[in-house]
């Protein structure tokens, strides 16, 4: 038998729709690296050194193939002057929207990304990871353009502006795209291997299938072909069953599906054209026994593995601090016994 | 539109997921004169609210929808009230909050869907704390509690606030919704709330269960 694959040379094989030495798995923990390190969680999302730290401990301690490289999804709030919210046990939220009024999108500019503290710090996270591993992929991490303004607006705001004011949308979406592809491609070039393009807005949970066919694709397809690297949609829980053939049609390489979706049938509707991330159910894992995580793997790796262009990971991109190491370590043991190739037993 | 007439509640139904809201009044209107408003809340908008919030929970319709379809049901019922909201004098006190959370969509769908279907709903606003809402509760004595979360750190606050709420002299009836609610169907019973919803039209129902029919 050859030697193991490296973390890298595994996720870039079941890029490739091929089966490398066993499934990839991806713990997407964006919070639980501050407990590794013994910080609260504001001052550790402030401190670039200390999310690097966490991350190399979380990946030491589970032995997953990841890591993640932009862990707060509201810094693309931040990055704009936008209220953030910290808490003690959970990420943070975006707080009082940044637009109270939808006439300050006339004369909004994005904000400068050569020497944005906030971007500056991601920017640093990623540098840092990439110095001190080898072999492990490094995922950066943007809000697409078309799911920024629920933050930056609040989402009835938001609706209304899509429904009401075309001119101003489009004015905000042109600005979050260049503000997105600018961020993207800084991670890309301190070393990240792709970018997650965290879109809950265009999954059918938010908007019909037409929107998203009209506007969401749209936006997706523009912003990819300027991000100098490989993207994975994420859709934050969302439903995207309905639209997953046009998700592959985006330039993503892999797509995110939520818990709620069919992982068969998704793989099966893209196969070849798009790798499957996903798609444990974050919010139950948490009362899972080590026994119920060992089925949810199981359940995930018949669905998805045999084939390889899966990746075993959580629905969401973001596995809570609520959920305890004992389940984590199940989960990765699990994956690690029933997740080698070929995934015969998966047949019976 | 006249060929939906022989279904006003269908017809009703196409008016606010066309966002047609010229026609939703009308099917509205004429509903309420041939049966009274009241009557017209039940046989019209609560059945169209439902079958919308069904269609969003087996992914046949969007978020975009369900808001935009609640806010033309809420400005056709509540145009039709008088003015000055004698309709609501008396009626059983419900509230509704985002605890802890920023994000408010949730609670606007629900807002509007209760209020289309007749309740007078006072709205706690969003971000707000275990502490708050249990004295606004003291304070105001709701009959039922409508509280929507996003994150799941707030969904377990909900035991918190699910405690403090015993010790009032007079607990409202806890209802619980948001995303953690939905991707767990038991967490509303563990975080101690007496019933979770998991869309906008099952608040209408639980508020219906909880106030025994009265409005």
């Amino acid at each position: 038998m050859s030697a193991a694959m490296t973390s890298l040379e595994r996720v870039l094989t079941a890029l490739r729709h091929a089966e490398p030495d066993q499934v990839p798995l991806f713990l997407l923990l964006t919070v639980h690296g501050a407990r590794e390190v013994g910080m609260e969680l504001e001052p550790y999302f402030g401190d670039a050194h200390s999310i690097a730290e966490g991350q190399l401990r979380l990946r030491e301690k589970y032995g997953h193939d990841c890591l993640v490289g932009a862990p707060n999804a509201t810094a693309d709030v931040e990055a704009w002057g936008g209220e953030v919210v910290y808490r003690a046990d959970g990420p943070p939220n975006a707080g009082e929207p940044l637009l109270a009024d939808v006439e300050t999108i006339r004369t909004l500019e994005p904000p400068r990304i050569d020497g944005n503290p906030v971007v500056a710090r991601s920017v640093r996270v990623i540098e840092e990871l990439a110095a001190r591993s080898r072999g492990v992929p490094i995922i950066g991490g943007v809000v697409s353009p078309f799911s920024l303004p629920i933050m930056q607006l609040g989402f009835e705001k938001y609706l209304l502006l899509m429904s009401e004011r075309p001119d101003l949308f489009e004015r905000l979406i042109a600005l979050n795209e260049e503000y997105c592809v600018a961020v993207a491609n800084a991670q890309l070039a301190a070393g990240a291997t792709a970018i997650g393009y965290a879109d809950p807005m265009s999954s059918t949970t938010c908007v019909p299938p037409e929107t998203y066919r009209a506007v969401g694709s749209a936006i997706a397809a523009r912003t990819l072909a300027r991000i100098r690297g490989g993207v994975a949609m994420n859709f934050a829980s969302g439903r995207c069953a309905a639209i997953i053939d046009m998700v592959a049609a985006t330039g993503a390489v892999a797509v995110q599906v939520g818990s709620e979706e069919d992982l068969a049938e998704a793989k099966a509707a893209v196969r070849g054209r798009l790798a499957i991330i996903g798609n444990l159910n974050g919010i139950r894992m948490r009362r899972w026994s080590p026994v119920e995580a060992e089925a949810e793997v199981k359940r995930a790796l018949a669905a998805a593995a045999p084939g390889g262009g899966f990746v075993l990971s959580d629905g969401h991109g973001e596995i809570p601090l609520q959920v305890p190491d004992e389940t984590l370590h199940a989960i990765a043991d699990a994956a690690r016994r029933w997740g080698r190739y070929p995934i015969d037993w998966a047949a019976g | 539109m006249s060929t939906q007439l022989a279904d006003p509640g269908r017809a009703f139904e196409l008016a606010l997921l066309s966002t047609d809201d010229v026609a939703a009044r009308r099917e509205f209107s004429a509903a309420a004169q041939r049966e009274g408003t009241y009557a017209a809340m039940d046989s019209l908008v609560v059945p169209a609210l439902q079958r919308i919030g069904e269609a969003w929970e087996a992914g046949d319709l969007a978020l975009a929808q369900l808001y935009l379809a609640g806010r033309i049901a809420e400005e056709v019922v509540t145009a039709a009230l008088p003015a000055t909201r004698p309709f609501f004098a008396g009626a059983p006190p419900i509230a509704i909050a985002v605890l802890e959370d920023h994000h408010v969509l949730g609670k606007r769908l629900v807002l509007s869907a209760l209020r289309a279907a007749g309740y007078g709903v006072t709205d706690y606003g969003r971000g707000i704390s275990v502490a708050d809402l249990v004295a606004r509760c003291a304070a105001d004595r709701p009959r039922v509690l409508l509280v929507s979360t996003l994150m799941l750190p707030s969904a377990l606050r909900v035991r918190d606030l699910a405690a403090g709420l015993t010790r009032l002299d007079q607990r409202p009836a806890l209802v619980v919704g948001g995303a953690p609610f939905r991707l767990d169907p038991e967490l509303w019973r563990e975080v101690g709330a007496d019933a979770g919803g998991r869309n906008s039209a099952d608040a209408i129902e639980l508020v219906r269960r909880f106030l025994g029919g009265a409005r």
